[in-house]
């Protein structure tokens, strides 16, 4: 009987031991890999931090894609019906990506209270709009 | 009247899952033999009947009936016809009516291939299979229901199915993962029965393992055609992209490999019964949640439940009660199938268990990143997105000690093995294992790193391990293994020694890529059955030898919808991915260049553990 408590013991040992090593990474991944959404507002009031991942979402203003003529940057204007931030980025605009288009932006606000996009994202449906964008048009309209 | 029809055979479909259900273990005691040809006639009934209604389905795509609203949505005019039966399951109702069928098809096939089960056993097993037709029958006629028609003609030309999804992937992806997900209901329904009687016997455990591995492999070889249909058609090269959706099917993979494990441990020690048969009623769960968080909408948002808030509430009031049934009944059972485990910590027990525990915590990472955001979107804290990395970051360290125990635990006897025997048998191939990885890297010329210089040492343990293990002659166990460290690779190097270029090309302008020179040699016009476009020409010159490809950008006429078609320059050991991306001035396009060394072995691997599961299924095990 002894015995046998000894390799229960160990039994719930080695589980526990994967258990808490797992809990300590996902702790620690959660912590660098988590992008809080915010509006061109939240963003123009300065609710979102500098120099953090985060997305930022609205439709693109008519007019105000503007690319690099040698190179693949492009800066464009995202609103959210109140206020307006522009987006510089650089490389490739996804298939969906239109003047009057919802969009999700994800990069980080530099020194110079710019912000640069790592990554642009427009759902693959043109009737689509991203849910957070949709909320803030919809908050922005009122 | 034809959709109609297609409602009526549901119907009757659905009486016969009743009866499927409730009636045969009213003749168990009298007339077992009675029971079991009742069982018989009514899974035939219901697998015809539910046939008969989703080929009617088809049949209203195949000849545009635009009067039901399923197919205008989902379907256009100018569809070829192939496309047209794909997107006979390209949108919610069609999906569920799918997953319907292939559960009816599981069905049959156990009423058919159980004359070994005894009736009482039999009866039980198809009454909860029964009961799972029900409760989907229910949700697609209440909820869901494909062949609701309207007459007015608004829009004669059909919404058509999203250009994405017209690809040759598609046709198979889904059914496949669906055969997988639905699968697991056959070990879920015996799980139940085990439960009900309140025994597990060996014959039990040899039954259930066919079809545990039948599902394993479709689901395999299903996730394997969704990441291979991923990298060609979303057009941007990646092939796995830790989105909800790839992880819901993810999920019941992780804990269906470790079912097929602890059901080898369940054969041959009979131990960890109760455990086995927890991790069959987790699989069937995680399926069901699969199906839902993917078909539901609530991945997008969670209110997408108030767009239709009964769905919603049909879809959680069902898996509360199948899953939470199904908890109860094994908290309440359970006791009668412990065991006393005789485990000594250096064993293929030991090995398995470590299995089992490893696949369990990764399934629940990919769990708690895939809802952490429904969590706290729904508790209004917030909307946040948990991106690759956090899963990258979480999953790597967790897979390396795995791939390790994989090694190991292949070499290890029964009950007991002794590490100074152990360690004087494998020394040798620990060395190779070492050392091989870094020779080649530095034969090939090629930077060491550390981190896939430890995946590739860990791969290589895992295969010679396998082979090693030939004399057992577990052909099934070999490949799948071999498979798991081939896509390892293939994740490693591609990841590790890949390069990504965006550029913009004006025509005959060249990059260079790697050891590749690449031409953008000029676009063309292009005039598709459905799309029209631009296709462009690129050279890619390697030194000895040059191709040409042909990627493309189509717009499809229906919704103008804007696709980029990537061409791919194959040989085994390197892709090299061209996609265009927008037009700019002056004829230039936006390009993006990839080069991607050993990317065909991720689906390599694929298929080799679809072959591996697909062997140990067919093949009797000696008794």
């Amino acid at each position: 009987m002894h015995a046998l408590r000894k390799r229960r013991l160990m039994v719930i040992a080695s589980v526990g031991f994967v258990l808490l090593v797992a809990i300590a990474l996902i702790l620690f991944a959660l912590r660098d890999n988590i992008s809080l959404f915010y509006t061109p507002s939240q963003v123009k009031t300065g609710a979102a931090p500098l120099n953090k991942l985060i997305r930022v979402g609205g439709m693109v203003v008519k007019g105000s894609v503007k690319h690099h003529p040698k190179s693949l940057a492009v800066a464009f204007t995202l609103t959210d019906l109140k206020q307006t931030m522009r987006v510089y980025y650089r490389g490739l605009l996804p298939d969906l990506f239109r003047e009057g288009q919802g969009i999700v932006a994800q990069g980080k606000i530099n020194a110079k209270h710019q912000f640069v996009a790592i990554q642009v994202l427009a759902k693959h449906d043109e009737k689509y709009m991203p849910p957070e964008v949709s909320a803030a048009l919809k908050e922005g309209r009122q | 009247m034809i959709p109609e029809w297609g409602m009526l055979s549901l119907v009757i479909a659905l009486i016969f899952s009743g009866l499927l259900a409730i009636l045969p273990s009213r003749f168990l005691k009298n007339k077992p033999e009675f029971a079991n040809h009742l069982v018989n006639c009514y899974a035939l009934g219901q697998f015809v009947f539910i046939g008969l209604s989703f080929s009617i389905l088809a049949y209203c795509f195949l000849v545009d009936d635009f009067t039901v609203r399923y197919v205008m949505a989902n379907s256009s005019l100018s569809l070829p016809w192939f496309y047209k039966l794909c997107a006979v399951w390209g949108g919610h109702e069609g999906s569920i009516l799918l997953w319907l069928m292939i559960l009816s098809f599981w069905t049959g096939a156990v009423a058919l291939f159980s004359r070994s089960l005894t009736p009482s056993l039999k009866v039980k097993v198809m009454a909860i299979l029964a009961l799972i037709s029900i409760g989907f029958s229910l949700f697609i006629l209440l909820t869901s229901n494909p062949f609701w028609r309207q007459f007015e003609v608004l829009n004669v030309e059909g919404q058509s199915l999203n250009p994405l999804l017209q690809d040759i992937g598609f046709l198979f992806h889904p059914p496949m993962l669906y055969m997988g997900y639905v699968g697991f209901s056959v070990a879920f329904a015996f799980a139940m029965a085990a439960l009900w009687e309140g025994k597990l016997t060996t014959t039990f455990t040899a039954w259930v393992r066919p079809w545990v591995l039948a599902s394993w492999c479709c689901l395999t070889l299903g996730i394997t055609l969704g990441s291979w249909w991923a990298y060609r058609e979303l057009g941007w090269g990646g092939w796995w992209f830790w989105d909800p959706v790839e992880n819901a099917s993810f999920m019941p993979w992780l804990v269906g490999t470790a079912l097929i494990h602890s059901l080898m441990m369940t054969q041959r020690e009979h131990v960890f019964k109760a455990w086995t048969i927890l991790l069959s009623i987790m699989a069937f769960s995680l399926s069901l949640i699969g199906t839902f968080l993917v078909r539901s909408g609530v991945l997008t948002s969670v209110h997408a439940f108030a767009v239709s808030p009964l769905r919603g509430l049909y879809i959680l009031v069902f898996l509360s009660i199948v899953i939470g049934g199904a908890l109860v009944l094994f908290a309440l059972r359970a006791e009668k199938l412990m065991s006393q485990a005789k485990l000594y910590w250096f064993s293929k027990e030991a090995a398995l268990m470590l299995n089992n525990v490893f696949l369990v915590v990764l399934t629940f990472t990919v769990l708690l990143g895939t809802l952490y955001p429904l969590i706290i979107d729904g508790l209004g804290l917030g909307k946040l997105s948990v991106g690759a990395p956090y899963f990258n970051s979480v999953f790597v360290p967790i897979m390396l000690p795995f791939l390790a125990i994989m090694g190991v635990g292949v070499g290890l006897k029964w009950s007991k093995t002794t590490v100074i025997v152990w360690y004087q048998n494998f020394k040798w191939l620990i060395l190779a294992s070492l050392v091989l990885p870094v020779a080649i890297l530095m034969i090939n010329q090629i930077q060491l790193v550390v981190l896939p210089l430890a995946a590739l040492s860990l791969s290589f343990w895992v295969i010679l391990t396998s082979i090693k293990a030939c004399r057992l002659k577990h052909w099934g166990m070999m490949s799948a293994h071999l498979g798991m460290a081939v896509t390892v690779i293939g994740v490693c190097l591609s990841s590790y020694y890949g390069i990504e270029l965006d550029m913009r090309l004006k025509p005959h302008e060249s990059a260079l890529l790697g050891n590749y020179n690449i031409t953008f040699e000029g676009a063309e016009a292009l005039k598709g059955p459905n799309y029209t476009g631009t296709q462009a020409i690129f050279k890619i010159d390697s030194g000895k030898d040059v191709h040409v490809i042909y990627p493309e950008k189509r717009i499809y006429t229906v919704g103008m919808v804007p696709m980029t078609d990537a061409a791919i320059d194959v040989t085994p050991f390197r892709d090299i991915y061209i996609a265009l991306g927008e037009p700019l001035d002056e004829g230039a396009w936006g390009v993006r260049l990839y080069y991607k060394p050993f990317i065909r072995w991720i689906w390599a691997g694929g298929l080799l553990m679809f072959l591996g599961g697909l062997y140990a299924m067919i093949k009797r095990r000696p008794r």
